[in-house]
């Protein structure tokens, strides 16, 4: 324990804390209300991750359960269900990044080239426009629009003289469908962040390019992509990073019945094994792998990314 | 400076005008689809007659929605927490944004991280699904306000914004005699409008379309958000939904009528919102927004 008298000196070097808090107390003010919300509802059930190493059942609690070590993993481990949702997550996620990545940044370079600006306002208001519904309505449009009898793509198909496409029963068009949904919900938004990288350019480079003969696509290649290569590049390692998580709305809604051997992802595996049957330390463990190698991918991707010279992302 | 176009020019204008155009289309067709469905008459509908204009327009199907009061009932309390979830979503945004976008808070790193670690690590669905147990919120309009409140994206976004102002701002400021508080109000928060409108839409629809959390814990009827009531309306089978029963007679395609009709009414919302918010997207949000 120090004195009085020694402590005094020390306050006048360095400051203790208690200076700081009073000097800015209306900033620590400020922060703990996030901080609150943060430990509360995203820290403290962390605690909650060790029914993954319980015996656990609803009615006994924590403290009336056995500790079985890595008894669930190994369960897991060699469930079959567990590794299709797992393929799943990795092959619909591979699709999505194979189909979607690219999307927007083709579209941003040919909206750039759009000048007639009433056009282009007009056509970025009704492209961003599917990010903002649901996944419920989503599902809903593309029911009414697909369903083999009565989706009216089929029967505008049909009046063509050709068949009826099963877009959403049969599982390899589904996920064919999925992707594609996918890639019409995201595409606009993603123009975003490109068009932003592409506006920040500098007209000199454009100018000079022109005086010296170049063409519209010579300017793209030679201009505009190296000036967004490093937006590109930090967005795929952010992508990369994502390859194990899943949204589950997403899945969820858009899979009937005859698909589930591919829409099954980690997702609903989890909301399967843990709210719907109980089993708590299955679903549980499930989502603690989930996480912990999507971190894992994570910090891989921003050590990555600051290895070849690009901002990290953490 | 301005060079005359040459005529391969004009021909892959024109290519890139119609592509854009067509990919605009293929956006918005889906909903003028269901739009033209949801005004049209039972027996057209029935006869696949209907793609993108009406045919024998009546809104009979909008009247059975409204007059269904546990939908009515649904899509006040979905305004009500999407507006509470909303208002909390901003507060807590901005008072992160701001303490964090000061260089002389003290363990600001640790602050920092703290949040951060939020957006890459989750403890999952069921530790969570058990806390809200554990704090009695299950089936409650608190566990669907409180949980997810907080974004640290949507933090990332505004903190760069107050980041990009400039210094001198908040010196003269404070010169003059301003704390904290102040400053952020008067200062910081009117010069941050572009950015603060975007991140209330964001908070606003992604309170608004989310249905997961109430699937996982929501049990009354009551406290369903819309969404989820058209989830279960959208999936019921056949004709078993629970508004076309009420419509009785023409069942299968009346409930076609009516399933457009809810969509619809869950999406207007949205749609009317959106356009006034939707200048700012690239000015006020995304420049500077990707690196943590």
């Amino acid at each position: 324990m120090k004195t009085k008298t020694q402590s005094k000196p020390e306050i006048k070097n360095s400051p203790g804390f208690l200076f700081y808090l009073k000097r800015d107390w209306q900033l620590y003010a400020l922060i703990v209300f996030p901080l609150l919300f943060a430990i509360v509802f995203k820290f403290l059930p962390m605690l909650g991750l060790s029914i993954a190493f319980l015996d656990y059942k609803p009615i006994r609690g924590f403290s009336g359960s056995e500790f079985i070590g890595l008894k669930v993993f190994k369960e897991i481990f060699t469930s079959k269900d567990f590794f299709v949702s797992l393929r799943n997550t990795l092959v619909l996620n591979l699709l999505d990044l194979a189909a979607g990545f690219p999307a927007p940044i083709i579209l941003a370079i040919l909206l750039n080239e759009i000048t007639c600006k009433w056009y282009k306002k007009l056509t970025q208001t009704v492209l961003y426009l599917p990010h903002f519904l649901s996944w419920v309505i989503i599902a809903g449009l593309a029911y009414q629009l697909f369903s083999p009898q009565s989706g009216y793509v089929n029967i505008l198909l049909q009046r063509l003289g050709g068949e009826a496409i099963p877009f959403l029963t049969e599982k390899y068009h589904w996920a064919a469908s999925y992707i594609l949904i996918g890639v019409w919900q995201s595409m606009g938004w993603g123009t975003i962040i490109y068009l932003a990288a592409i506006t920040s350019i500098s007209g000199d480079l454009y100018e000079a390019a022109t005086v010296d003969g170049a063409g519209r696509w010579r300017k793209i290649w030679n201009i505009t992509l190296p000036c967004i290569k490093p937006t590109i590049v930090v967005m795929l390692i952010m992508a990369l990073g994502r390859i194990m998580g899943s949204n589950f709305e997403r899945p969820y809604t858009l899979s009937n019945p005859m698909v589930t051997e591919f829409s099954d992802v980690i997702a609903t595996y989890v909301y399967r094994m843990g709210l719907q049957q109980n089993r708590y330390n299955i679903a549980t463990a499930v989502g603690l792998f989930q996480s912990l190698v999507g971190v894992v991918l994570v910090l891989l991707a921003d050590k990555f990314s600051k290895l070849i010279g690009e901002d990290g992302i953490v | 400076m301005k060079i005359k176009k040459s005529a391969g020019d004009i021909i892959a204008d024109i290519i890139i005008y119609i592509f854009i155009g067509l990919l605009a289309l293929i956006c918005i067709i889906p909903l003028i689809h269901v739009l033209a469905v949801s005004v049209s008459g039972d027996a057209e509908v029935y006869a696949n007659n209907v793609w993108l204009l009406p045919k024998s327009f009546n809104l009979d199907a909008y009247k059975i929605v409204i007059n269904d009061p546990s939908m009515m009932r649904s899509l006040v309390y979905t305004i009500f927490i999407t507006v509470l979830f909303t208002a909390l979503g901003m507060f807590l945004t901005i008072c992160a944004a701001y303490a964090l976008s000061r260089d002389r808070l003290k363990g600001k790193k640790v602050f920092n991280v703290l949040l951060i670690i939020t957006m890459y690590f989750s403890a999952g669905v069921i530790p969570e699904y058990l806390l809200i147990d554990r704090l009695n919120l299950l089936d409650t309009t608190a566990s669907l306000v409180l949980p997810l409140a907080f974004s640290a994206y949507n933090m990332i976004i505004l903190r760069t914004a107050m980041l990009a102002l400039p210094k001198s701002l908040e010196e003269a400021a404070q010169i003059d005699g301003c704390n904290d508080f102040r400053i952020l109000v008067q200062i910081m928060l009117p010069l941050c409008v572009p950015t603060l409108a975007t991140l209330t839409l964001f908070y606003a629809v992604g309170r608004w379309n989310a249905f997961q959390d109430a699937l996982y814990y929501i049990q009354s009827d009551e406290l369903k958000p819309l969404q989820y009531k058209l989830y279960n309306l959208v999936n019921a089978s056949g004709s078993t939904g629970a508004l076309s029963q009420e419509s009785g007679g023409a069942q299968q395609q009346s409930a076609e009528v009516v399933k457009s009709a809810t969509i619809m009414f869950a999406t207007i919302p949205i749609v009317i919102v959106y356009p006034f918010v939707q200048r700012y997207f690239v000015s006020g949000v995304m420049i500077g927004a990707v690196k943590g």
